[in-house]
């Protein structure tokens, strides 16, 4: 499989990554690059295979439902770029 | 004290308790030293002297009350990926230029409970994406070490470059890296040092900025085998803030380190002889063997089918996770924002400006593996091969206790020397690290020798999930056989 420009484009897009316009041609070829690389791994059998998400082979813990944190809104909001009366300010989403 | 930076840690442990030097004096010799060398190195990303100094008086007073931890006073440098309250933490990356946590990792919290001082920060690769350290929003790190007769600046490795271009040139005693395919051991192959990732989970991730959270490993450096093991068993250990942290309790690794490897059995994986691997690796290789023989280990050679596939493999897990992890730089609670002409346009603008080439580079590839149409084709498919992997590692240790290798197929390469090239060559350093990192396995370097140029080389020592003591006697036999001492010659 390989990607077109305009495909590099679409991801980019699903990325939000604003789309690297100097860059698409060499981009497409590196990825095409990468994708061309990895097609070796249709040479393994994997037929049966389980796929391993982590190494971790016990169940993940539970923890009892309950607050543990929180009521440190300053510290939540100290690195915001932008924040105002306990709050994020966020550029309009909702028209 | 004649000469304090050469002092290893255990020897500056031992220092400080004897009241030979107080970790204030210790301490401030670092920080200037950080400082004199930041220009020619770049390793540091924050050299924070009064933070450093506040934290070398505390430790003094509590020696004082009698309160000392086991590494009380010890100066280390923490790589830029761990957050520390209140001290600028970025990942080399401009997305998180001016953060400063207001909270401290698991990792650093339970090294300055054991007393350490922090000394400063170290550049990384952004994101820890990447093999040479080239890659920082703050520039390349250069490595102390140079080739016989050339003043070419060559890269420490990556990612973890700062920390181990901070060690090879004496500061500190000890620094924490990350290693999600092979970014602490690498690095360590390049400067002559000792390099550790553990089992996975046996250090949290809590805190620690992610890349690939499946495969990323906090771990130590040391200038010694036992150095290292001291710092990786104080890092260790079960936090509930991770819930992929190991429950269990950490070996003492420290001791693990003087117990006799005779009867036990070495394998020799084939297919780590690679096409084109420079003849010296090969022959630094059979000495680790004859190392161990002598020693009383029994060798037996093994075959790890599926070693060729980890790197591809790797390169679509790895690149997946990151694209859904790196999702939260979005420009709105944290981090650099670019203003757009709607939410969209910000979004896009701030990670078009505050993600580096190599970042992007991989979000993309992340995104497009993950996508609607190609999920199973790639995505899936890599972690069936992951399963193989593993699967070859669980046949091979019913065999073997251990597993010997080449940590990297060169020693450390000239800075820009494959920054032009495809992507794919500068991947390739990480072909026999990145293994354990798919199968969660323990796996560090010891330098054990020089090549023809005069340039550090090391061996890697693979075991199996939570057998750290195996690993580091295994590693402590291979550094007393090979008495690697050499230094980089002074230039910085």
């Amino acid at each position: 499989m390989s990607v077109t420009e305009d495909d590099v484009r679409r991801i980019a897009r699903l990325a939000r990554i604003a789309e690297p316009k100097d860059r698409v041609a060499k981009l497409t070829g590196e990825l095409n690059g990468i994708l061309a690389w990895v097609e070796m791994l249709n040479e393994v059998d994997v037929d049966g295979v389980e796929p391993m998400t982590t190494p971790v082979s016990t169940p993940l813990p539970m923890r009892e439902d309950a607050v543990t944190d929180g009521e440190i809104p300053e510290k939540v909001l100290k690195n915001a770029p932008k924040a105002e009366e306990g709050f994020f300010v966020v550029p309009k989403s909702v028209e | 004290m004649s000469d304090v930076f050469s002092m290893n840690l255990l020897e500056a442990r031992d220092a400080l308790s004897r009241g030979d030097v107080s970790s204030a004096e210790l301490t401030a010799a670092h920080v200037k030293a950080a400082e004199d060398a930041q220009g020619a190195l770049n390793c540091f990303t924050v050299i924070d002297a009064d933070h450093a100094l506040g934290m070398a008086k505390a430790s003094d007073a509590r020696r004082a009350k009698g309160e000392a931890g086991v590494l009380e006073g010890v100066p280390l440098v923490i790589k830029d990926l761990f957050a520390v309250k209140g001290i600028e933490t970025t990942a080399s990356s401009n997305i998180l230029k001016g953060f400063k946590p207001e909270y401290e990792s698991t990792v650093t919290q339970n090294l300055w409970d054991a007393g350490a001082v922090m000394v400063a920060k170290s550049s990384m690769d952004e994101f820890a994406m990447g093999s040479s350290n080239e890659t920082a929003a703050t520039g390349p790190v250069v490595n102390p070490w140079r080739a016989k007769g050339s003043d070419e600046k060559l890269v420490p490795g990556g990612s973890s470059g700062g920390s181990v271009s901070a060690l090879a040139a004496d500061i500190g005693y000890g620094a924490t890296g990350t290693d999600t395919g092979g970014s602490i051991r690498q690095p360590a192959a390049f400067t002559g040092l000792v390099g550790v990732k553990p089992t996975y989970g046996r250090c949290s991730r809590w805190g620690v900025v992610a890349f690939a959270s499946s495969l990323d490993h906090p771990g130590a450096f040391g200038k010694t085998v036992r150095d290292s093991a001291l710092l990786t068993q104080v890092m260790a250990g079960h936090d509930p803030k991770d819930s992929t942290s190991y429950p269990g309790a950490v070996p003492d690794m420290l001791s693990a380190c003087e117990k006799p490897v005779k009867g036990l059995r070495i394998g020799v994986p084939k297919e780590y002889r690679m096409d084109g691997m420079p003849g010296e690796i090969d022959t630094l290789w059979a000495k680790g063997v004859e190392w161990l023989k002598a020693q009383g280990c029994e060798i037996v050679d093994i075959s790890l089918p599926m070693t060729k596939y980890a790197l591809p493999a790797y390169y679509i897990i790895a690149p997946a996770e990151a694209s859904s992890n790196l999702a939260r730089y979005d420009g709105m609670r944290y981090g650099l924002r670019v203003e757009g002409e709607d939410l969209i346009d910000t979004y896009e603008k701030t990670r078009a400006a505050g993600f580096g080439k190599e970042v992007q580079r991989r979000i993309l590839i992340g995104t497009y593996v993950l996508s609607a149409g190609y999920y199973d084709a790639y995505y899936v498919k890599a972690l069936k091969v992951r399963r193989r992997i593993y699967e070859d590692f669980q046949a091979a240790f019913e065999k073997v206790d251990a597993i010997l290798t080449p940590t990297t197929p060169s020693a450390a390469f000239g800075i820009g020397s494959k920054s032009k090239a495809d992507p794919i060559e500068m991947y390739l350093n990480d072909i026999f690290t990145v293994t354990a990192n798919i199968a969660g396995i323990p796996a560090m370097s010891v330098p054990a020798g020089l090549d023809a140029q005069g340039l550090p080389l090391g061996l890697q020592v693979i075991t199996r999930a939570l057998d750290e003591e195996t690993m580091f006697s295994v590693a402590a036999a291979i550094e007393d056989a090979a008495g690697f001492t050499a230094k980089p010659e002074r230039w910085w």
